[in-house]
């Protein structure tokens, strides 16, 4: 086969003219067609991160506790102590997900879990940050609807067959997301620090196996384009999304975990993007060796397939192994075990080629450490988008507190997710100690007896408003719900989801983004694990609201620490720590019951939040408190009905604001940061006020838990919301939007 | 004595049935493999959740075809204890050795969420720790776990007492709210004729530390051990 490499198809490649000169110089002549298809895919934006690798490396991504550094290998690694030791990361889907988000949302989920047991971490829990459009009313959110319906439905599918226990995540509803829904997927492992496993194809003349389902022409759409014009049977064209097999990959990540410990493993690395093009020439870049294998041999679904295809196929639930010579009868014992395809592929050799044949002939021949590791790097224009100015109060109606908390408790974003989670198998693996919907999810790993914390967060608008502070504050307070569980913020890993970065606004919103995440990783002491960044978000109406999220992982030392969100005991006292606040810009308030997402958001103060962790982090290790929970969307006023929303009986509680001077609405429904509602046994009320008062952290009491009404006293009026009433409007909200044809 | 918990390659709470023994109760348990064929050694069986085959055609359907099932089936008639949970209790619906089967949950989405159930029969291997009307809190976690029979399968189920569980609220009344998938007459588990095989949507091996939210699962594990340890 010969294609002409003209400008043409070097643009349809999505390659630029100065790429393609370094691609004839790294080569020393013209790529062919195939070799121009691998380029391209590994110096895609996806695999080479050429537009936000310089901001990257802004993250901090060392510590006393990390093993394996973000960027080293596929997933950073963290010393959790004894031996233990943990595997994080979260990646996107969002673009699948939108074409087809049944299958999209599915392979999300496939491809950060193939990305953990990689490392040698068995999977023990999953969470998942959702963005859609708004969900309810008539048939123009129908799509929205359709899309959450099949995203869920996508991850249910897939991580409960895999057996992987969702256990947590967040989800948000704005019209920013509307035909872009975001789907962010982290995935925890866990490993002793022995069986770190490397993606490095290390010991010339080691054989090279290719694991998994056979390879078909599934997701050739993406960086590389249609191959239909191209093949001499042409078939119809494949949908880009490709199709996942829960069942295969829990058969491979057995079968992989097997084999790591049967030591016959130098090295392995999953086939995600860019498929077996990636993970030939990155393993041997790492390895500082070269890597060659023959295409014939690679197990494959369907006849006619040419090496173009083959090697940018990103089927799923596959993997590449460098097996150490003279092991091989392993990989047949446990493949054949397991009843998975397996097929020595090649060989490791020390030349730094990553060359391809077919049937013997030469088809590729590229430096693999300069293919994997060159790509162009770029440093995009920026534009700053003007702050938005402090709202004027007198702009904002007054309006009935007691509705607002009504309308605020039924907003999708605030309401709970149960019609969500309870299509999750959250309960699989026997860990979960904290089910979803508390501030943070607490899972016992039995084996390594630990109590691990984790979060998601991200306030789009909030970032919308002020991309920096909204990225501090998601930090902040992912770091905040972690410490009302119990725990100490261990590591983070973030998933930057961002409009095209081509629009100099959209890249300063990414810059400012980072510049945030990095300064507050840093202030909170949290290395960041790796991650991953999704561009051209775009959908008709505009980009969507930048949407840098993070996932925070924590340690709970001793169970006896683990505390949750709920008010548990009529006669508790009721405390606020932290300021009362009054700002109202980018609160869910003012989107929610005014239309209006504007204001300058919240800002974010180390020295109080720090402060504020320390408080809670004693009182609750001194067996202080009953409950703890962070005031984030909707603000006190929704704080203080979540803690009283038992799943099976529902806590009132009656409390006193008065004499702050301020609007009522202002009060309860501010957004300010560094606070926490903590309820505490009567009599050790005052110990804590103590411990908030050593610290320098602002603390009241505001009364004591009890009765089937909230009633809040302020600004010289009583407010009262019925506990049944206001608990059916928030558990039910989700679910009532959905069943709206 | 010794308990064999079923590897097919789809399991996923093999190690929490694994765990649930070994850990919970201090008894015996290992795990034994779909491709083998003889069950020599063991005293009881459980076949532990999961999507056995990936289930794509029906749950459990192709499970029954594997080699152990031979064993399980012909130890079941030599009365073995037999339990099978989730996609165990599918696999046993499929196998014939309990009557009617389970189909898609009323709600057609995955459902996981705690439950209550009330024990109605003690007089099994699994159960006789217990007393009849006793309260058990367990989650379930399914696609597929609405309970169906046709009516006169359903009569002989309730005249010879082989209904072992069902889903009910906190009080003890097995109303509509309280069945989580829709099963019929709110059954959430059921034995054979013979009492040693039982079979049940929810998860006693998810329940048996009092981390987890409850430990009420004990019951089976220590009642089977129990009967063990009285022979």
């Amino acid at each position: 086969m010969s294609i002409a490499i003209t400008p043409e198809l070097v643009r349809k490649h999505g390659l630029t003219e100065d790429e393609y000169a370094r691609i004839e110089q790294i080569l020393g002549r013209a790529p062919n067609y195939t070799e121009l298809g691998v380029f391209s895919v590994m110096w895609s934006e996806h695999c080479s991160y050429k537009n936000t690798r310089l901001q990257l490396k802004k993250f901090p991504t060392t510590g006393p506790n990390v093993l394996v550094k973000a960027g080293e290998e596929n997933a950073g690694v963290i010393d959790v102590g004894d031996g233990w030791a943990i595997a994080f990361k979260m990646e996107s889907h969002n673009h699948p997900s939108a074409v087809e988000p049944f299958n999209g949302a599915a392979t999300g989920v496939g491809g950060i879990i193939r990305d953990i047991f990689t490392m040698g971490a068995r999977p023990v829990f999953l969470l998942d940050s959702l963005r859609f459009g708004r969900i309810e009313g008539g048939a123009a959110a129908a799509r929205n609807r359709a899309l959450l319906r099949g995203v869920v439905s996508g991850i249910s599918h897939y991580g409960n067959c895999v057996g992987v226990p969702t256990i947590g995540g967040e989800v948000y509803f704005d019209e920013a997301y509307e035909g872009n829904p975001l789907v962010n997927v982290l995935c925890l492992g866990v490993l002793r620090h022995d069986q770190i496993a490397r993606g490095a194809a290390s010991g010339v003349g080691n054989p090279v196996y290719y694991v998994g389902s056979e390879t078909g022409r599934d997701g050739l759409a993406g960086a590389a384009f249609a191959s239909r014009d191209l093949t001499e049977a042409s078939k119809e064209d494949r949908p880009a999304v490709q199709v996942g097999d829960p069942f295969k990959e829990k058969l491979l990540l057995e079968a992989c975990l097997e084999l790591l410990a049967s030591g016959a493993v130098a090295g392995i690395q999953d086939m995600g993007a860019a498929g077996l093009t990636c993970s030939t020439c990155e393993t041997a870049s790492r390895g500082g060796t070269g890597v060659e294998i023959d295409l014939a041999l690679v197990p494959k679904r369907e006849p006619g397939m040419t090496a173009y295809e083959t090697l940018l196929s990103e089927s799923q639930e596959r993997m590449l192994i460098i097996v150490k010579q003279g092991h091989e009868e392993a990989v047949t014992r446990v493949f054949e075990k397991w009843d998975l395809p397996y097929a020595c592929i090649g060989r490791v050799t020390d030349d730094g080629q990553m060359r391809v044949r077919e049937h013997g002939e030469i088809v590729v021949e590229i430096p693999a450490a300069k293919l994997a590791d060159d790509a162009p790097v770029y440093e995009r224009e920026e534009r700053a988008i003007p702050a938005e100015p402090v709202l004027d109060l007198a702009s904002i109606p007054a309006v009935d507190p007691e509705e607002a908390l009504r309308l605020l408790l039924a907003d999708p974003t605030i309401a709970s997710k149960n019609w969500i989670y309870r299509q999750y198998d959250h309960t699989v693996r026997a860990g979960t100690v904290v089910p979803p919907g508390s501030d943070a999810a607490v899972f016992y790993v039995r084996e390594a007896d630990k109590f691990l914390a984790a979060t998601s967060d991200c306030n789009g608008l909030y970032c919308r408003l002020d991309p920096r502070e909204g990225a501090k504050i998601a930090v902040a307070e992912a770091c905040r719900n972690l410490v009302c569980s119990g725990a100490a913020p261990l590591a983070l890993t973030d998933n930057l989801n961002f409009g095209n970065p081509y629009r100099p606004e959209n890249f300063w919103q990414l810059r400012e983004a980072v510049d945030g995440l990095a300064e507050a990783c840093r202030e909170f002491g949290v290395p960041v694990t790796g991650g991953n960044v999704s561009l051209y978000n775009e959908n008709p109406a505009g980009t969507i609201d930048p949407t840098p999220t993070v996932g925070v992982v924590g340690i709970i030392d001793n169970p006896a620490w683990i505390t949750q969100q709920r008010f548990r005991h009529a006669g508790d006292a009721v405390l606020a720590l932290g300021d009362l606040g009054f700002e109202l810009g980018g609160s869910q308030y003012l989107k929610v019951v005014h239309g209006r997402k504007a204001g300058c958001p919240p800002r974010l103060d180390y020295k109080r939040e720090r402060a504020l962790h320390r408080v809670v982090r004693d009182a609750i290790r001194a067996g202080l408190l009953q409950s703890a929970h962070d005031c984030s969307e909707g603000g006190l006023a929704v704080a203080l009905a979540e803690c009283g929303f038992g799943d099976e009986v529902r806590l009132g509680a009656t409390l006193r604001l008065d004499g702050t001077g301020l609007r009522a609405d202002q009060l309860l429904f501010n957004e300010d940061q560094s606070r926490v509602v903590v309820s505490t046994r009567p009599e050790e009320a005052s110990r804590v006020l103590r411990l908030a008062e050593q610290a320098g952290v602002p603390a009241r009491k505001l009364g004591q838990v009890g009765g089937p009404t909230l009633v809040v006293h302020a600004d010289g009026k009583a407010y009262r919301w019925d506990m049944e009433q206001a608990f059916d409007l928030w558990y039910g909200a989700i679910g009532r939007a959905m069943a709206t044809r | 004595m010794k308990i064999a918990i079923i590897q097919f390659p789809g399991s996923n709470c093999d190690q929490d049935c694994l765990r649930a023994f070994c850990d919970g109760i201090k008894a015996p348990a290992a795990y034994v493999w779909h491709k083998e064929a003889s069950l020599s050694g063991y005293d009881a069986v459980v076949l532990p959740g999961g999507f056995s085959y990936g289930d794509y055609l029906r749950c459990g359907a192709i499970a029954r075809f594997s080699p152990i099932m031979k064993a399980v089936v012909t130890s079941a008639g030599d009365g073995m204890p037999v339990l099978g949970v989730c996609n165990g209790f599918q696999i046993l619906c499929e196998a014939g050795l309990l009557p009617g089967a389970l189909i898609r949950n009323r709600d057609l989405t995955f459902v996981c969420q705690p439950v209550y159930l009330r024990l109605e029969n003690n007089g099994t291997p699994f159960t006789h720790l217990g007393r009849p009307g006793q309260i058990l809190k367990m989650p379930v976690a399914h696609g597929e776990g609405a309970y169906f029979a046709e009516p006169d399968a359903l009569t002989r189920l309730n005249e010879k007492g082989q209904v072992i569980f069902r889903y009910v609220d906190r009080n003890g009344t097995a109303s509509a709210a309280a069945n989580p998938n829709g099963s019929l007459e709110n059954i959430a588990g059921i034995c054979n004729q013979h009492r040693n095989v039982l079979g049940m949507m929810p998860h006693p091996d998810r329940a048996w530390d009092d981390l987890l939210g409850s430990s009420d699962g004990r019951l089976l594990f220590a009642s089977l051990v129990e009967t063990f340890a009285a022979r």
